[in-house]
């Protein structure tokens, strides 16, 4: 059996896509009007509970402030990303994978498990036995898979106005289209998060083959 | 600094490759594809419903204005110092009856009051209410021809030397909330948000709410229109044409 499913790999790959190109037109979008607001309403910075810095061009798409050409790639990504989270959600829940490798055990929310498994990180030791990931590992796909990524596609549908007719029940309970708006850039910084951490846990923990394993499968240790 | 350096290349490289695609006219083919898709997913999936309508204790304490502030010219100074009296709007184009509305024969006509949350495509919000005749029974009105197929907002105010207009689709022109605003708050339009007349169309992002109208004309097709594209900053910009996204 191969250590990471066809499926899994290649999500993985088409995720690694439309989230850099998510993220980078995100930013140029942020530059539109970078503040963030609670609630139904919010357009000075005197309603402002977050006011971001201005993002600079090599860190967004395109590479120069354009309203119009940032959302035509964020726009245009939304659909393979949406899609690709649902297929990989069917490919997860079909092939037994999050059952597996996902699920956590009563056992690992122990407190001193918990601790130990921190402790370990944080001397870099990435050995476990049993599962194929720590509790770390899936307390951290899991927040992704089930809260951060589909998180993006629904506050996306929730501050788009012609989604406004079906979503308004959700937009209320998020406590307002400001509001999503809000969550949608703290879950795309979340994701961000994950990204910096995912790659570096990568370099500290054999590189070449865990890049290796996630294109070709690699092969299963057990 | 190296890793920056590197991050920085790196973030180079990419962007000329996604240049690369948005310049190119299978990546403006795609970009109007997704915009389509969009489209019809929320039509699919809402099908003509209703947009939120807020309590009164909802109402921002003010309602930005973005764009066009006002109209630059004498013309329409002295139609503000004569309280848009004179004020008409025209309608033209693919109908059976062409109208020249006054703004007390748009009064007269069975009025809709509603309480809604505009976006700005750039990311603010506010909600006012908003109190005018149905875009529909005006249409009804005049009585489209059946190649109608898009209504086009002609506009006084210019910004950048160029005429503001905007364009929506019979599905949008029909909605029941789409309105021929004349009253802001249960007062006269403002001229910041768009004295004396604008559009309401609020499946869609505020470029699409021309302001200070002046004409309503309905058409087979947006091209030949200005630039083509079907309103000032899809031509000007490139921004989407379909604004419910």
């Amino acid at each position: 059996m191969k250590r990471h499913a066809l499926s899994t790999r290649l999500w993985h790959w088409l995720n690694l896509l439309c989230v850099v190109i998510l993220f980078m037109s995100g930013l140029n979008i942020s530059n539109a009007h970078p503040r963030l607001y609670w609630g139904g309403w919010g357009y000075s910075a005197a309603d402002a509970w977050l006011i971001l810095p201005r993002f600079p061009g090599w860190m967004t798409i395109p590479g120069h402030y354009s309203l119009a050409g940032a959302r035509e790639w964020h726009v245009l990504m939304a659909w393979p990303f949406a899609l690709g989270l649902l297929f990989m959600w069917a490919a997860m829940l079909l092939n037994r994978h999050f059952r597996r490798d996902l699920v956590t055990t009563r056992d690992e929310w122990r407190w001193s498990a918990v601790r130990a498994d921190i402790v370990k990180h944080l001397r870099l030791d990435f050995h476990h036995e049993g599962s194929k990931f720590n509790f770390l590992q899936k307390l951290a796909y899991g927040l992704v898979l089930g809260v951060l990524l589909p998180g993006m596609v629904i506050t996306g549908m929730g501050i788009s106005p012609g989604m406004e007719p079906q979503l308004s029940w959700l937009i209320d309970l998020l406590g307002g289209r400001q509001s999503v708006r809000s969550l949608h850039f703290l879950f795309a910084w979340a994701i961000f998060t994950f990204f910096v951490l995912h790659v570096a846990l990568v370099l500290l923990s054999n590189p070449l083959k865990q890049l290796r394993d996630m294109i070709t499968g690699g092969r299963d240790a057990a | 600094m190296q890793r920056r350096g590197f991050v920085a290349g790196a973030a180079a490289l990419f962007l000329g490759a996604c240049s690369k695609v948005a310049d190119s006219s299978a990546g403006q083919s795609l970009f109007r594809a997704s915009e389509k898709w969009h489209r019809g997913a929320q039509r699919l999936l809402g099908g003509g419903g209703l947009v939120k309508e807020y309590d009164r204790s909802e109402i921002s304490p003010f309602f930005r204005g973005n764009g066009s502030q006002t109209v630059d010219t004498p013309e329409y100074a002295a139609a503000q110092a004569a309280g848009f009296a004179d004020w008409r709007l025209e309608v033209t184009g693919l109908v059976t009856h062409p109208l020249s509305l006054s703004l007390d024969n748009l009064r007269r006509l069975p009025q809709r009051t509603q309480i809604t949350r505009h976006d700005c495509v750039e990311g603010w919000s506010a909600i006012g209410e908003w109190t005018g005749p149905q875009l529909s029974s005006i249409l009804e009105g005049a009585q489209l021809l059946p190649e109608a197929r898009f209504i086009v907002f002609r506009c006084a105010d210019t910004l950048g030397g160029a005429r503001y207009y905007e364009s929506i689709d019979l599905d949008d022109a029909f909605h029941p909330q789409t309105i021929i605003a004349h009253a802001l708050n249960g007062e006269p339009l403002p001229v910041r948000n768009g004295a004396p007349l604008r559009l309401r169309v609020e499946r869609q992002l505020g470029y699409k709410h021309a302001k200070y109208l002046t004409g309503i004309e309905a058409v087979a097709s947006l091209e030949g229109i200005e630039g083509g594209k079907g309103g000032y900053w899809e031509d000007r910009a490139g921004y989407h044409w379909y604004a419910g996204i």
